[in-house]
């Protein structure tokens, strides 16, 4: 069996807006448009996967907040109806989606051979949390690949960041060694944003594009430090930084996500593609990519 | 802002948001205490008078402002994110819908940010979902619940309590109010027996006995302007603050004539748990006076930002 391989790493926010904007069948509510850089960014990241052969995404979410260990989707389909309990008004989406168990089950053993804590999921009235259904829709709207979600750990209230740091890259390097070990392909996803202050207050229109821009300038200023490093193939630098820039911008970067997918990839030195930056209800969120094949890696934007 | 009349709190109830007392009871003593202190506080709102029950849960937290949950019957099956293996919770919850729209429009009225959530399957957090399942199990009651906002700290909280005090007072209805939060919120990191179930720390064991003497005593307001306190010395930093006593203080009123009554305490995965009413009473203790402002409207931030840099 040839040995599995981690075919790209995507940073892929998870504001619901982005569905909200697109109007998908499975999501009730209807809108106008909006946030087309964000969405335009991610069409085109879904073009280049398609082009990619690859068996799964494993995709680790801020929203599936856990306490006690790391948990792992392990049921092979999950059919219901995600309501989002922050923005319900723009996202209540019919999902259908396929786990691959078995890789789950792998990367569960393999974290916790690392002496992580760690908990299967397999409770079939589990409601699968938004963030995971809102990346994968954006990635991958055709639904034709099973996923694996992965918990986010609240080491950074628990602990800190820094211990959040240690705790996401050794799950990176278990899934690594898990996808290896498997034979198969994956693409990883950390679904999150940059800077996280929202404002609290909401335009009578949502997509309103007007009224829509970053919280404050510091938030900016911090997000282009962050964009520009993933530029240079800084993704050390990137999480050396980031428990500094976690508070300085209340960053959703606090989960772990792009901890684990950086660390998973070896914390690569090349170029990270970027796909767009934009402001959703004042966050700040880039669509980036890291594409180990130096044959297919680009430079888009 | 005056308030039409007072409004008639029958009386208000603390208890935490953790499922095993619902699922698992039998799993420890300690959960069986708290389960048979949610029993008790069933049978005392099924032999009050009243007309609903308020719940204010710490584990829905909202950004746009303030929600309000108005779907007259909210049916679902919930699952908890850390504890999915205890079981399913199938609820089917009746909603004062009424209330809902006017608490609102009061909430506007005295400069919050607030909206109703009127959604079939939208997801009832499990601190509401335990809550309301074993105080009010049979719908006997409408109910209403109110998010707590991420952002939002003393003075917004305050108004938030008023504005409860406001629509009560309009409608004329008798009212439990419920707070749904722990005490000491941080739990184990590793999965426990839970016959071995203790709190997590002798630090917050003495903190969490500390703040049932005052809720014994009675001590509304002196633990309200504890709040900060014990934010810092026991709450791992989810949110901004330690926003309960402040609800309920402001709900129930601001001052320390409570009879109270410490029902139960018991550790759930290391957190401090515990079932409390607190009744108002004519009695008065305390040997505190306060000067943070009581606040009547909520006038937002205050954009220092915007006023120009310091020289």
């Amino acid at each position: 069996m040839a040995k599995g391989q981690i075919v790209a790493g995507c940073l892929a926010p998870h504001p619901p807006h982005l569905v909200y904007a697109d109007n998908p069948p499975q999501n009730e509510a209807y809108s106008e448009g909006g946030w087309e850089t964000l969405r335009w960014g991610y069409q085109r990241l879904a073009r280049k996967l398609k082009d990619i052969d690859y068996d799964a995404i494993v995709i680790f979410t801020p929203h599936w907040q856990t306490y006690i260990g790391t948990h792992f989707l392990g049921l092979p389909e999950f059919k219901s109806k995600s309501v989002d309990p922050v923005f319900p008004n723009l996202f209540r989406y019919n999902y259908d989606l396929q786990v691959d168990v078995e890789l789950s089950e792998a990367m569960r053993d393999a974290a916790s051979e690392e002496g992580i804590i760690t908990k299967m999921m397999t409770n079939p009235d589990f409601r699968v949390d938004y963030g995971t259904i809102t990346s994968c829709h954006l990635l991958n709207p055709e639904w034709d690949k099973p996923i694996v979600t992965i918990s986010s750990n609240r080491n950074t209230h628990y602990y800190s960041p820094e211990v959040m740091i240690e705790q996401a890259t050794a799950l990176g390097r278990a899934c690594a060694k898990a996808i290896e070990e498997s034979g198969k392909r994956v693409v990883l996803v950390a679904s999150h944003s940059l800077s996280h202050r929202h404002f609290v207050e909401e335009a009578p229109l949502p997509e309103d594009m007007s009224k829509e821009h970053i919280y404050n300038h510091s938030q900016y200023v911090w997000d282009m430090k962050i964009v520009d490093m993933m530029r240079e193939g800084k993704s050390r630098e990137v999480i050396d930084i980031m428990p500094e820039f976690t508070e300085q911008t209340i960053a959703e970067t606090e989960g772990g996500g792009l901890i684990w997918m950086l660390g998973a990839m070896g914390f690569p030195d090349f170029p990270a593609e970027i796909y767009g930056y934009q402001s959703v209800i004042g966050t700040g969120n880039v669509i980036a990519c890291w594409d180990p094949n130096d044959d297919t890696r680009e430079y888009v934007l | 802002m005056s308030e039409i009349n007072e409004p008639e709190i029958l009386f208000g109830i603390y208890c935490p948001p953790h499922p095993q007392p619902l699922l698992s009871p039998e799993a420890s003593e300690g959960y069986s205490n708290l389960r048979a202190a949610y029993d008790e506080c069933r049978k005392r709102i099924e032999e009050s008078e009243a007309d609903i029950i308020i719940v204010y849960s710490t584990t829905w937290p909202s950004i746009i402002g303030h929600q309000i949950q108005a779907l007259e019957k909210a049916v679902w099956t919930h699952v908890d994110d850390d504890f999915h293996y205890l079981g399913s919770m199938p609820y089917e919850f009746h909603m004062d819908t009424q209330f809902a729209r006017s608490m609102r429009v009061n909430c506007e009225k005295r400069g919050l940010e607030a909206r109703t959530v009127e959604y079939e399957g939208f997801p009832i957090d499990t601190g509401s979902v335990v809550a309301l399942q074993l105080l009010n199990p049979e719908n006997r009651i409408p109910t209403c619940i109110l998010s707590s906002n991420m952002y939002s700290n003393r003075s917004e909280t305050i108004v938030l309590g008023k504005a409860v005090r406001d629509t009560l007072a309009q409608q004329n209805k008798k009212a439990v109010v419920v707070v749904v939060s722990s005490l000491s919120n941080r739990m184990f990191t590793e999965h426990i027996d839970p016959k071995e179930d203790r709190i997590h720390s002798q630090k917050d064991d003495d903190w969490n006995r500390k703040i049932l003497e005052f809720f014994d005593d009675g001590r509304l307001e002196d633990l309200s302007q504890l709040s900060r306190d014990i934010h810092g010395q026991i709450r791992v930093q989810k949110v901004v603050a330690y926003k309960p006593a402040w609800w309920l203080a402001a709900t129930m009123g601001q001052h320390n004539n409570y009879d109270g009554e410490v029902l139960a305490y018991e550790a759930l995965h290391g957190s401090g748990g515990a079932v409390i009413t607190l009744t108002p009473s004519t009695g008065s203790i305390g040997d505190k006076e306060f000067d943070e402002d009581d606040v009547e409207f909520y006038r937002g931030d205050r954009n220092v930002l915007d006023k120009g840099m310091l020289e």
